[in-house]
């Protein structure tokens, strides 16, 4: 008898080990559990959550993966036994590893609310994903730096306008170089960190310069193997970066993005080669006297040296785009859809992402961003430049972009060679897209 | 107290069990099966059978890493069980504020594995950016870098282990030694060592398996950097070890999840085989006393 009293408890204890585990039991009406990717906007997300469920009743979790921890995240969560149900994918290459995870959004409200069709993810007319927000990067300066140049005695070059191309551009970047004293900077670029903080935006938006003009040449949109016709024009630009910045080019294989963004924010460089979101990054903060006012901001296209590139504009495209997961419970699914409707349509959700997380959203009801960056990029297609579009969501793989990093730091230090740089680039982007397409 | 004991033993016995059953062997047995498979999640894999094997046999940064990793061993489990020896010797042969030593040295132990990483990336580059280079631009800086710090981190606990079998030894046998004529040379080697020799065995042990697994010290120090672009313009990374290695190759891109856990159940009998074998053969030298 007592032997079975203690079986009996110890099962009772184990149960209540493991159930104690679980979320939160769901309501029959479905809830929604999004896996955001977007540590920055986690606060208004959260909030956003929060509003809807006292609106709605309908409970929202929203997880936020950790700073480059998405994929892994997203692997572990969607084993569970209570998956997300929004989670999102990078672009084509990202959607081939959940492609089998994604419901079909090709009869939701939310893709009927797109301004244009272009910003879903589709494949043989089933539509995957859809874009949640439009993003631009370019080189970003300071104004007040720049106009101080200009007005100076050594520079050649006496307004923004003159600058259309390579060359205009390198001549401006070293003159402020030569004359950083004169002019109280440390350098005309932030440094070029390679830590894994910051190495992103060479190894991958860089990058997606040769690649989109290699693209735009042969006329296709993605490739298994590259040529690397625009190879030399990568060099000449990072070659650029490296000498003329803050820090000699031997030291950028530990800087981290926060040491460029404190550069930029406390005027020791005049660029930045970065996107709208570093914004809320840079603004004028007044606790700490830091920052750039919103008239300060500017920004130029990321000019390589390539043929026509007066006519370019600013890279503008979307690596985030929310996925539905085909294998949540209908009533989930359902209730999926009604919160991202309800985000994209609703004045609370409207107004959150615009002002809130300073988002460019592609939807019929988005209200503008609240964001000096997103105006400037308007401009740019207002005057007819033509905008980059983010190739770099055809690259084969994240190891194709960790060895053309590594590369990129070893040739700056000088240990390494630009044939290495070439070899990744090239033959690596064969061998990565190889073994990813079995 | 028997019949107590057996009556009582299911309350102790199967919640440890039970845990042990879902924490440690499921996955276990679902890892070795998920290394035959092709797979993005575990809950759904299609069986492929020994295609990730042959996958890992075939991969340069593979071996590389091993080789790096043995290399390391070696080194690392050389230096930190001779120094910590030598502390705890020194700190058992009563020295003033021999107490105060051993809670200092003991210290570094208590810093995890991620932020001390960290912390010795800022102390070398911090002397290397003067001559112009960093740790994550050589793999010899990079290397000693890593013996560096498992050093500090692992001769306070090693050291512990050292001084409680140096106590351990009674003094009546140093006694013998001593009117027997023995030298302090000789008593070290003939009576010291030989009576702590349970204590070599722990800390080989705990050293050679500690190197082998290191893992968060690695990412965070040197995160495999620098590199160099072999054939297929695919990149071996010069300090990356066994553990980072596979981490790297499952996340690589969506078909390499089964070659990282192929490699994975490599590792688990690789560090079986060596830790096995180390403990039979320091086992032997033992004494009884």
């Amino acid at each position: 008898m007592k032997k079975t009293t203690s079986l009996i408890i110890v099962m009772l204890l184990s149960i209540g080990i493991f159930s104690s585990c679980r979320r939160q039991q769901q309501t029959a009406a479905g809830s929604v559990y999004y896996l955001n990717f977007k540590p920055e906007q986690d606060a208004a997300w959260q909030e956003l959550a929060r509003e809807y469920t006292e609106e709605t009743g309908v409970q929202v979790t929203v997880l936020t993966a950790s700073e480059g921890n998405y994929e892994a995240t997203l692997t572990s969560e969607i084993g569970k036994n209570d998956p997300p149900t929004l989670f999102q994918v990078n672009g084509p290459v990202g959607l081939q590893n959940w492609k089998n995870y994604c419901y079909d959004l090709s009869s939701s409200a939310v893709y009927s609310e797109l301004t244009d069709k272009n910003f879903a993810l589709t494949e043989n007319n089933m539509v995957y994903g859809i874009a949640y927000v439009i993003e631009t990067y370019g080189i970003i300066y300071n104004k007040t730096l720049l106009n101080k140049y200009f007005a100076s005695t050594f520079s050649t070059i006496k307004s923004v306008d003159e600058i259309n191309g390579f060359d205009s551009f390198a001549t401006v970047v070293r003159e402020i170089q030569a004359n950083k004293e004169s002019l109280g900077v440390s350098g005309a670029f932030t440094s070029a960190g390679m830590d894994s903080s910051s190495d992103w935006r060479f190894k991958t938006h860089l990058a997606n310069m040769p690649i989109y003009y290699e693209y735009k040449d042969e006329n296709i949109t993605s490739t298994s193997a590259i040529k690397g016709t625009y190879l030399d024009n990568y060099k000449q630009i990072w070659d650029l970066y490296i000498e003329n910045a803050t820090v000699p080019k031997t030291a950028i294989a530990t800087k981290t993005a926060t040491d460029a963004q404190t550069e930029f924010k406390t005027g020791r460089a005049v660029f930045y080669q970065n996107g709208t979101w570093e914004y809320s990054n840079c603004k004028f903060d007044p606790a700490s006297g830091e920052g750039l006012l919103d008239a300060e901001f500017g920004m130029l296209p990321i000019y390589i040296g390539a043929p026509g590139e007066e006519n370019q504009g600013l890279c503008t495209g979307s690596e985030n785009y929310w996925c539905v997961n085909k294998n949540a419970s209908p009533e989930d699914i359902e209730a999926t859809l009604q919160f991202i409707n309800w985000v994209v349509t609703s004045d609370t959700g409207t107004e959150s992402l615009a002002e809130d997380m300073n988002f460019v959203s592609p939807f019929k009801n988005a209200e503008s961003a609240d964001n000096p960056l997103v105006d400037i990029a308007n401009e740019y297609i207002e005057d007819g430049k033509i905008s980059v579009s983010w190739n770099f969501s055809t690259i084969p793989s994240d190891a194709w972009k960790n060895g053309v990093g590594t590369a990129l730091t070893q040739y700056a230090a000088g240990s390494g060679s630009w044939e290495s740089v070439r070899k990744a680039f090239v033959e690596g982007w064969a061998s990565e897209y190889a073994a990813a397409n079995r | 107290m028997k019949r107590l004991l057996s009556r009582w033993f299911p309350i102790f016995f199967l919640p440890t069990a039970l845990s042990f059953i879902i924490g440690f062997l499921y996955p276990f047995i679902s890892g070795i099966y998920l290394s035959f498979c092709s797979f993005i999640t575990t809950s759904d894999a299609t069986f492929i059978g020994i295609e990730n094997y042959k996958a890992v046999f075939s991969d340069p940064s593979f071996l590389y890493s091993f080789l790096f990793t043995i290399a390391f061993a070696l080194v690392s489990v050389v230096l930190i069980n001779l120094i910590a020896f030598m502390i705890a010797y020194a700190l058992t042969s009563g020295i003033r504020g021999a107490n105060l030593f051993r809670t200092v040295f003991f210290m570094p132990n208590l810093i995890g594995g991620i932020v001390l990483g960290y912390i010795w990336q800022l102390i070398f580059d911090g002397i290397l950016s003067r001559y112009g280079t960093s740790i994550s631009l050589n793999p010899t800086y990079g290397f000693w870098g890593l013996i560096i710090l498992m050093c500090w981190q692992q001769i306070g606990y090693m050291m512990i282990i050292y001084i409680a079998g140096l106590q351990s030894v009674p003094e009546d046998i140093y006694e013998a030694a001593r009117i027997d004529g023995a030298g302090k040379w000789q008593i070290l080697k003939k009576v010291t060592v030989p009576m702590v020799m349970p204590s070599i065995t722990i800390c080989t042990f705990l050293t050679l398996t500690n190197s082998f697994k290191l893992f968060d010290q690695n990412l965070s120090l040197t995160a495999g950097q620098p590199g160099t672009v072999g054939a297929g313009g695919r990149t071996v990374y010069l300090t990356e070890m066994l553990a980072l290695n596979i981490y790297n190759t499952f996340y690589r891109n969506n078909n390499t999840r089964g070659i990282g856990q192929a490699k994975a159940v490599i590792f688990f009998l690789i560090v079986t085989v060596i830790a096995l074998s180390q403990l039979y053969f320091t086992r032997r030298k033992e004494v009884q006393q």
